[in-house]
């Protein structure tokens, strides 16, 4: 301890309490304790001062970008590096319709899966599927990429899209040739990425239902199924939903697995065969061969706009989820 | 050696809520003092104001005059001064859970920068024995964590624990009170040799406590100290009729 | 004896319906077959990895460098080095700050400041990976005039932060409030109570929480992708250029080479025993700290 008021050495007062002072004769600890909230504080003012560098970071490098093309940059179509015309609506599109269509399959698959886990599994079954799912998040987004590539493109190559081309090519969604690689490859291991997120917080909100709901759609005589239904989904809405927001911010911003299966040409085509490009991507491919500032400055912008779509998107998924589990994560116990 | 305490119109708060009304009482040294009262009368939180453990709450403040000795305890000295020459024990025991037993009674020592092994070792070994807990875990010191005693020999250690710095007071807040009947004679075998040493305040529930260890009673209601004198004239022939009421078993 | 209204069938209680015990059974299946349709490509992925990655580990892929192209054999010694390198970097600079704000969350942020805190961190647990990278490149590329493992350390530490911050403040606020009434009775001054004590009690808990976000940002490709950039051969220079394990996966998976792609599941086993191994042996020494103290 430094300071001005060192602490004195301990006084040492022989066995008994003849004539004794106290045992340790200190001095105060008031400075000591004041360096100690300043070093604390300082650490929480970084979590802060984190988010004002990566606003400025992005906002000063896509300032060219912005100043070029203005709102236009993201519905224009053309993305030509050579002649520095940047149009990022290819980008935007891919990644909208990735997620969604991750979504759109990682979703009920999430909510079957937790309904299964929360209320129909047997208790020495409960502890590994919990385990089991949550596996699926720790494995990191290159590892699956790379077993997409190699076994599951082929596999929706050779059987599943000519399949799918076959029976339902009249839609539209399912023209053209199949490569395996596309939108559609994209969607499906974004949807695997995405259920261990929305599946884990389903999870959350149904357990804190109380029990004395379950307990009263019973008592009516419910079946299993309906009393999952207006006993628990029901009251766990708000949550659900939540989940689902916040798996759909993570599949916005996931960078290498999509870019590993998606093709990564800026095109829009209906079909789900077809090659195409999200925004995560055209930054992990292109931002350390930009030639130019204004290349850069537009993929910076890009990144802009990944950035504040998904702050926004998390921002309303965890307003959602505290709703329900309300208040904060972090308790305190007395 | 002990020394008494001398409190003038002490008024404490929680927020806006008034706790204690303008306490006034002399503690004297080398003996101990009850404290008595029914639930919520504020015998705790009086207590915790002599060693400004109160002020530790958030919104919580109190204000008058606390003398120990000649030292103001409220005005000019650090909190964290005061609570080394004003120990307390706890109504839970709380040793430290990551802690072994001959760490716990250190604690307080090390944590205030004494750290000559030799004599740490002696005034572990001299607390443990002024708690009666030596004879049995002076094979296991280091051995056992602080959490694994029994609830009374925990209480003794945290007992082990105040005194190991040299505290002139001891302040205890129903330290009994989570402890069976065995434990409890125990401790309070342990206050009737303390005293010798050191100023006791102990807040009791039990009447039948209150008369077997201390010299001195104090009777707290809705934070007002209704009378204070030698527990044998408290409790034979009381001066307030609210006293009577509450030793009679009237209320509380 | 009178009869019962069963009996009278006055009000007679309909057998359940088949329409609803079917759709309870359908359910029930449904939601089987998703725990099934789940579980399936963890299966599928953790089997190819073992059965394409075991063959291509030898002595000679954990020691020695890349092989130029076209060429048999090398390995990714430099990657694991390297990510190892970068990871330290980005700990040293991640864990206290994380752990600083924890501390501050827990014992002096139970207000409407703390709250923010706790906001932002959350948000930023959010913010995708590769913007993540960008800013680092900002930061630190671009004043460096190249690629660097700082770089890809500060990038990663960004990342480390807001997880380490918030479980540690879950961990310090379960210490119970009686144990830091002890060590304040006892006239221990608040710093050292916080720090000797509380944290003390907490630190499996805190521990715990620092390798979890260890091991997330562990796998983290993006944000290296233009910081840390990647390197063939061996770097120990901070301010250089510099290989990982996971950079290397994919840059070896997407090439038209089948040697390197033997060479990627290689590594990607490689990565996730990593990460496996890590997170157990940390519930383990948690599961046996934690309660050691408490026995």
């Amino acid at each position: 301890m430094t300071g001005p008021q060192p602490v004195a050495k301990p006084e040492v007062v022989s066995g008994s309490k003849a004539g004794g002072g106290p045992l340790i004769r200190a001095g105060t600890s008031l400075i000591p304790d004041r360096i100690f909230y300043a070093a604390v504080l300082s650490c929480g003012l970084c979590v802060l001062g984190l988010v004002g560098v990566i606003v400025y970071q992005l906002v000063t490098k896509s300032a060219l970008s912005w100043h070029a093309f203005g709102w236009k940059f993201f519905f224009r179509s053309d993305w030509d590096p050579v002649s520095e015309q940047f149009g990022a609506w290819p980008f935007v599109y891919g990644t909208l319709v990735s997620s969604l269509l991750a979504l759109m399959l990682a979703v009920p698959l999430a909510i079957g899966v937790a309904v299964f886990i929360t209320e129909m599994c047997p208790r020495w079954l409960k502890g590994a599927l919990a385990f089991t799912t949550e596996l699926l998040a720790a494995i990191p987004s290159v590892i699956y990429g790379l077993w997409a590539i190699f076994v599951m493109v082929p596999l929706l190559r050779e059987y599943v899209e000519p399949l799918l081309g076959r029976y339902f090519g009249w839609t539209g969604l399912f023209e053209g040739t199949p490569y395996g690689i596309g939108m559609l490859a994209a969607g499906i291991i974004l949807a695997i990425m995405v259920v261990p997120i929305v599946s884990s917080i389903t999870r959350e909100v149904m357990t804190a239902v109380p029990q004395q709901q379950r307990e009263a759609v019973l008592a009516l005589g419910a079946t299993r199924w309906e009393m999952i239904r207006t006993g628990v989904l029901r009251n766990a809405r708000a949550g659900i939903l939540g989940g689902v927001i916040l798996g759909l911010g993570r599949a916005l911003g996931e960078t290498m697995a999509v870019t590993m299966v998606i093709g990564n040409r800026p095109e829009i085509a209906r079909s789900l065969f077809a090659p195409g490009y999200t925004m995560a991507s055209v930054i992990a491919n292109e931002f350390s061969e930009a030639t130019s500032d204004t290349y850069l400055s537009a993929l910076v912008e890009v990144g802009l706009a990944l950035f504040l779509v998904t702050i926004v998107v998390n921002i309303m998924a965890q307003l959602l989820v505290w709703s329900v589990t309300r208040g904060m994560p972090a308790r305190s116990h007395g | 050696m002990g020394v008494g305490i001398k409190v003038e119109h002490l008024n404490a708060w929680f927020g806006k809520t008034q706790a204690l009304y303008d306490i006034s009482i002399d503690v004297p040294a080398n003996h101990a003092t009850a404290v008595i009262g029914p639930s919520g009368c504020g015998k705790s939180t009086f207590v915790r104001c002599l060693n400004r453990m109160h002020e530790t709450i958030p919104d919580a403040r109190a204000t008058g005059k606390v003398r120990m000795g000649e030292l103001d305890v409220y005005n000019g000295t650090a909190a964290v001064q005061i609570r080394r020459r004003i120990g307390m024990v706890f109504q839970k025991a709380n040793p430290f859970p990551t802690m072994s037993i001959y760490d716990n009674v250190a604690a307080g020592l090390k944590l205030n920068g004494f750290h000559d092994r030799k004599r740490l070792d002696e005034i572990v070994e001299r607390s443990l024995k002024l708690s009666a807990l030596w004879d049995e875990v002076k094979d296991t010191l280091r051995k056992k964590s602080g959490a694994s005693l029994s609830g009374g020999q925990q209480q003794r250690l945290c007992i082990a624990r105040a005194l190991a710095v040299e505290p002139e007071v001891l302040l205890m807040d129903e330290p009994c009170s989570a402890l069976d009947p065995i434990s409890t004679g125990k401790i309070e075998e342990l206050i009737f040799q303390l005293k010798e040493n050191f100023t006791i305040v102990i807040v009791t529930h039990n009447m039948q406590q209150a008369s077997r260890v201390a010299e001195f009673t104090g009777f707290f209601l809705l934070g007002k100290l209704i009378e204070f004198d030698k527990t044998e004239k408290i409790f034979t022939t009381p001066s307030d009729k609210r006293t009577e009421d509450y030793i009679t078993g009237r209320f509380g | 004896m009178a009869k019962t209204a069963g009996q009278t069938g006055q009000f007679a209680i309909a057998p359940v319906s088949l329409w609803r015990r079917g759709m309870n059974s359908l359910v029930t299946l449904a939601a089987g077959a998703a725990v099934v349709a789940v579980l399936v490509p963890l299966g599928a992925i953790f089997v190819y990895l073992i059965y394409k990655g075991v063959g291509a580990i030898n002595w000679a892929f954990l020691t020695q460098i890349p092989k130029p192209v076209g060429e048999a054999g090398g390995g990714m010694a430099n990657a694991i080095a390297g990510s190892g390198y970068i990871l330290a970097i980005a700990s040293i600079m991640g864990v206290p700050i994380g752990i600083g704000a924890g501390i501050y969350l827990a014992e002096y942020g139970r207000n409407r400041f703390g709250d923010l805190i706790r906001f932002t961190a959350d948000v930023l647990n959010g913010v995708p990976s590769i913007v993540v990278g960008i800013v680092a490149y900002g930061i630190v590329v671009i004043g460096q005039g190249h690629f660097s493992a700082l770089a890809g350390g500060v990038a990663l530490a960004i990342m480390m932060i807001p997880t380490i911050t918030r479980t540690t403040e879950e961990m310090l606020l379960l210490v119970p409030n009686a144990v830091k009434e002890a060590a304040y009775g006892l006239g221990v001054s608040r710093w050292r109570t916080t720090l000797s004590i509380t944290l003390r009690t907490a630190t499996s808990g805190v521990i715990t929480g620092v390798m979890l976000a260890f091991a997330r940002v562990a796998g983290e490709t993006a944000p290296l992708l233009f910081t840390a950039f990647g390197n063939q051969y061996w770097n120990w220079k901070v301010s250089q250029p510099t290989a990982a394990l996971s950079l290397q996966i994919y840059t070896y998976a997407i090439s038209p080479f089948d040697e390197w792609h033997r060479q990627a599941w290689a590594g990607a086993l490689i990565l996730i025993v990593l990460i496996v191994v890590s997170v157990s042996a940390v519930r383990i020494v948690a599961g046996r700290g934690m309660l050691k103290g408490a026995n």
